[in-house]
C-alpha cells in the first residue's frame, strides 16, 4: 500500500534506509545530519529494522566502520555534513577504488571558519574528486526516493561503487514535507539483496587494499575510472526502472520549460524550487527563459548537458560554494569545461549564491537572471558574481 | 607458558597462515611475531591491518602473504574497520546470511598505529565492546617511513625525529603505556608479550582471540634494522628487554593483574642498552634514570598485581 504523509525529510530518509534493510549503520552525531541517525538509532531501538548501529567516535572511524562493513558484505548507510565530511575525507577516498557500495546522505552545510551550520555545497566540493557516484536532490520525496535507488546502484555488480546522496541541510532536511512513501514488498521487488562478490570470509580468503607500485597503479586508477564512467548506465536504468515501479522519474539533467528558452539557469540542490517560481513569474512576465536541475554530479553527464544548454544563448550557472581564487563557482567552471569545444554553445554567467544558509529568495533569483543576461551581452569585470554580498 | 613449555612439540600449530616469501628486513621480530600469533589462532579469522611495515612487507599487488581474509584501509582507523566488520557479521548473522561459524576479527597495527595516530578509534572500538582483538607489533619507531620516534619510542633512544646530538640524549620522553590504556578501558583481556617467548606470546593470542569483548595484546618486536642491533640475536634482546623489567610480561584478566614470569631479581638495564646501537651514546647518568624509572614501573605493577589479586580474594 501506499501511502502519502506529512513528515520531516531527516525522518522520512531514515525510514527510507528501513525500507532498504540496511545491516549496518555507522554514523557521528552532526548538525544538520542528526535528526537521520536519530531516528535510525530509534528504528534499531524498537526493532523494526533489524540492524547493527555502531555509535562511532568520529566521523573518520564513521567511514572507516562502513569499510569494514561494506567489505564483510554487509548492506551499509552512514550520514555526515560539513566538518564530518571533512573529517572522513581520508577514508571517503579509500571506498571507490576498494569498490565498497556504501551509502551516505550528506545533508550539505557550510565549512568552517567562520562556523556555520547553515547549508551551502562547499561541503560537496570538498569530495568531488573521491570517486563516488553523487546524486544531488532537492526536495524530500527525491531524497527518499535516491536513498533506496543509491543502495540498487551502489550494490549492482556492473557497478560496485560508493553512493553519496546530497541534500540541504536545514532546508530540505529539517522542512516538513508530504511524502509518498513506497510499499515494503515493492522496495524488496525493486531493491535485490546485498551480494558483495568477494567479502571477507575465512572460507575463501581475500587480500583487499593492498599497496600498489608504480608499475601497476594507474591501472588501478583507470579501473575505477571506467567503472565510474560505466555507472552511468546501471543509474539511468535504476532510475528508469523506478519510475516504472513508482510512477517518479529521475535524470541526469532535469528541465523546466528549458526546452528552447533563449536563457537558462542552472540549479543544483533545495534553491531550485525556489529559482523554478522565478522562472514561472518571469515567463508571465514574457521572458523565454527556463531551468535545468543538476541531478547527477558524478559521473558528470556531459552527454545530457550539452543536450539540455544546445539551443540557448545564455546559461545562468547558481553555485552554493566558492573556489577561492580560482574561477568562482566550482559547478560552472565544470559546466564551462564541459562545453569549450562546442560550436555552439551559450554564453556563461557564473553567479556564486546562498552560501552559508542566506536565502536566496523569488524576487533574488529573478534578479539575477535580469542581470546575468545583462551580463552575457554587455561583460563583466569580474570572473564570477556573488549574489548579494556587502563590500 | 608451563604446559606449552613441556608439550611445545605437539602443541604448536605447524600450520603457517603467515606465508614466507614476504620482504621483511632480515631478522624482522615483528613478522617472526606476527607468524607465532598467528599460529596461536584456528583459520576462522579476518584480519584488520593498519598500514605500515607489516601491510607492506605482508602485500603488494597482485601478491599477498595472508592465508586468511585480510584488509588494509588506511593507517589510524584499523580499529574502527574491525568494528565495522564484527558489526556485519553480526548483523547478517542474526538475519540468516549463511556464514562460517565462530568468526573472529583480529586488528594488528605497530606502535605508531597503535599509540599515536589510530588511539582515539581503538578507544573508541574498546568502549564499545565489540568482539574483537588488537595486536599491537610495538618495534618503539615508525620503522617502516625511517626510524622516527613514536610515542612509544623509550627515553634515551636515538631516532631520525629525536636524534641524540651535542644538546640532546636522543628521546626526551617516557614510553606510552599503551597496555594499561587499554586496561583503563576495563576490557576483559590485557596482555603484554614478546617474540622472545614465544609460547607465553601463542597462549595470550590465543587467549585473547578467544575472550569475548574486546582484547589487547602488545607484543613488544625487535626491530635490528631501527634498533641498530644484531639480526641474529633477536630473540636474546627480546628476553633481555623481560628480564631487566624494562617490558614485563604480565595479564590483565577482568581487572584482575598476573606477571607471566617470576623474575626474583632483575638484569641491570645497561645489559639490554649496551646491544643496541640506538642507547650507544647514553652516559651512565642517563643510564642510571632509565634503571631508575624501570624500577619504579616495575614495583608499580607488582603492587597492581598484589592488589587485584587481594580484591579478587576477597570477592
Amino acid at each position: 500500500m501506499v501511502t502519502r504523509v506529512g513528515i520531516e525529510v531527516s525522518i522520512a530518509v531514515a525510514e527510507a534506509v528501513k525500507l532498504a534493510n540496511a545491516d549496518v549503520i555507522a554514523a557521528y552525531p552532526i548538525t544538520p545530519q542528526t535528526h537521520i541517525v536519530e531516528h535510525l538509532a530509534e528504528l534499531v531501538a524498537d526493532g523494526e529494522l533489524d540492524a547493527e548501529y555502531i555509535p562511532v567516535e568520529s566521523e573518520h572511524s564513521a567511514m572507516s566502520a562502513c569499510l569494514g562493513s561494506a567489505a564483510a558484505g554487509a548492506r551499509t548507510f552512514t550520514a555526515t555534513a560539513s566538518q564530518g565530511l571533512a573529517l572522513m575525507n581520508e577514508v571517503v577516498y579509500v571506498a571507490a577504488p576498494m569498490r565498497l557500495p556504501i551509502v551516505m546522505v550528506v545533508a550539505n552545510r557550510s565549512l568552517s571558519a567562520p562556523l556555520s551550520i547553515w547549508p551551502d555545497h562547499s561541503d560537496m566540493m570538498s569530495v568531488r574528486d573521491t570517486g563516488w557516484i553523487q546524486i544531488i536532490v532537492e526536495n524530500g520525496q527525491q531524497a527518499v526516493d535516491n536513498t533506496i535507488i543509491a543502495f540498487r546502484i551502489a550494490e549492482d555488480q556492473k557497478v560496485l561503487l560508493p553512493v553519496m546522496i546530497h541534500q540541504d541541510g536545514f532546508t530540505l532536511t529539517h522542512v516538513i514535507e508530504p511524502i509518498i512513501f513506497p510499499a515494503q514488498e515493492a522496495v524488496d521487488k525493486y531493491l535485490p539483496k546485498n551480494r558483495f562478490p568477494l567479502p571477507l570470509n575465512p572460507d575463501r580468503p581475500v587480500a583487499m587494499g593492498e599497496f600498489a607500485p608504480p608499475f601497476i597503479f594507474t591501472e588501478t586508477k583507470w579501473a575505477q575510472e571506467v567503472a565510474l564512467q560505466n555507472s552511468k548506465k546501471v543509474i539511468i536504468k535504476a532510475w528508469d526502472e523506478f519510475a516504472k515501479a513508482f510512477g517518479r522519474k529521475y535524470m541526469p539533467v532535469e528541465k523546466y520549460h528549458s526546452e528552447g528558452a533563449k536563457v537558462l539557469i542552472m540549479t543544483m540542490g533545495s534553491a531550485g524550487e525556489t529559482a523554478s517560481v522565478a522562472i514561472d513569474e518571469l515567463r508571465k512576465e514574457g521572458m523565454d527563459v527556463g531551468q535545468i536541475r543538476l541531478r547527477l554530479w558524478r559521473p558528470f553527464p556531459f552527454q545530457e548537458l550539452r543536450e539540455a544548454v544546445k539551443d540557448a544563448e545564455v546559461l545562468i550557472m547558481m553555485d552554493r560554494a566558492l573556489s577561492y581564487g580560482g574561477p568562482g563557482g566550482p559547478v560552472a567552471s565544470e559546466v564551462k569545461a564541459a562545453l569549450y569545444n562546442q560550436t555552439k554553445r551559450p554564453k556563461i554567467v557564473s553567479y556564486v549564491i546562498s552560501l552559508g544558509g542566506r536565502d536566496t529568495t523569488v524576487s533574488g533569483f529573478k534578479d539575477i537572471v535580469k542581470q546575468g543576461i545583462e551580463i552575457a551581452d554587455k561583460g563583466s569585470k569580474n570572473e564570477y558574481e556573488i549574489y548579494g554580498v556587502r563590500e | 607458558m608451563e604446559k606449552y613449555a613441556i608439550y611445545v612439540p605437539r602443541l604448536v600449530n605447524k600450520e603457517e597462515k603467515f606465508a614466507p616469501g614476504h620482504r621483511a628486513c632480515i631478522g624482522c621480530g615483528e613478522a617472526l611475531a606476527i607468524r607465532q600469533a598467528f599460529k596461536a589462532m584456528d583459520k576462522n579469522v579476518i584480519v584488520v591491518n593498519a598500514t605500515g611495515c607489516a601491510e607492506i612487507f605482508t602485500s603488494q599487488l597482485p601478491n599477498t602473504s595472508w592465508e586468511l581474509p585480510w584488509i588494509h584501509t588506511l593507517f589510524e582507523n584499523t580499529a574502527a574497520v574491525a568494528s565495522g566488520v564484527e558489526a556485519a557479521y553480526k548483523a547478517m548473522r542474526r538475519k540468516g546470511a549463511k556464514l562460517p561459524e565462530n568468526t573472529k576479527v583480529v586488528a594488528i597495527g605497530g606502535d605508531g598505529a597503535t599509540s599515536d595516530i589510530g588511539i582515539q578509534a581503538i578507544s573508541g572500538a574498546m568502549e564499545r565492546g565489540h568482539d574483537f582483538t588488537y595486536i599491537c607489533f610495538d618495534n618503539e619507531a615508525y620503522m617502516n617511513t625511517g626510524v622516527q620516534r613514536s610515542s612509544s619510542t623509550p627515553f634515551g633512544a636515538t631516532t631520525t625525529t629525536s636524534p641524540s646530538g651535542k644538546k640532546s640524549f636522543g628521546q626526551v620522553t617516557w614510553k606510552k603505556n599503551m597496555p594499561e590504556i587499554a586496561a583503563a578501558h576495563n576490557i576483559p583481556y590485557v596482555a603484554t608479550a614478546t617474540h622472545g617467548y614465544p609460547f607465553d606470546l601463542m597462549e595470550k593470542v590465543r587467549k585473547a582471540v578467544n575472550t569475548p569483548g574486546p582484547a589487547y595484546v602488545h607484543i613488544l618486536s625487535v626491530c635490528p634494522t631501527g634498533w641498530g642491533s644484531a639480526t641474529d640475536t633477536i630473540n636474546r634482546q627480546a628476553r633481555l628487554a623481560v628480564q631487566t623489567g624494562i617490558f614485563p610480561l604480565y595479564e590483565v584478566e577482568n581487572g584482575v593483574y598476573k606477571m607471566s614470569i617470576d623474575l626474583p631479581r632483575l638484569r641491570p638495564v645497561a645489559d639490554y642498552l649496551k646491544i643496541q646501537r640506538r642507547f650507544r651514546h647514553l652516559s651512565d647518568d642517563v643510564i642510571a634514570q632509565i634503571q631508575k624509572r624501570v624500577k619504579q614501573e616495575y614495583q608499580k605493577l607488582l603492587e597492581k598485581v598484589n592488589v587485584t589479586k587481594r580484591t579478587k580474594s576477597k570477592s
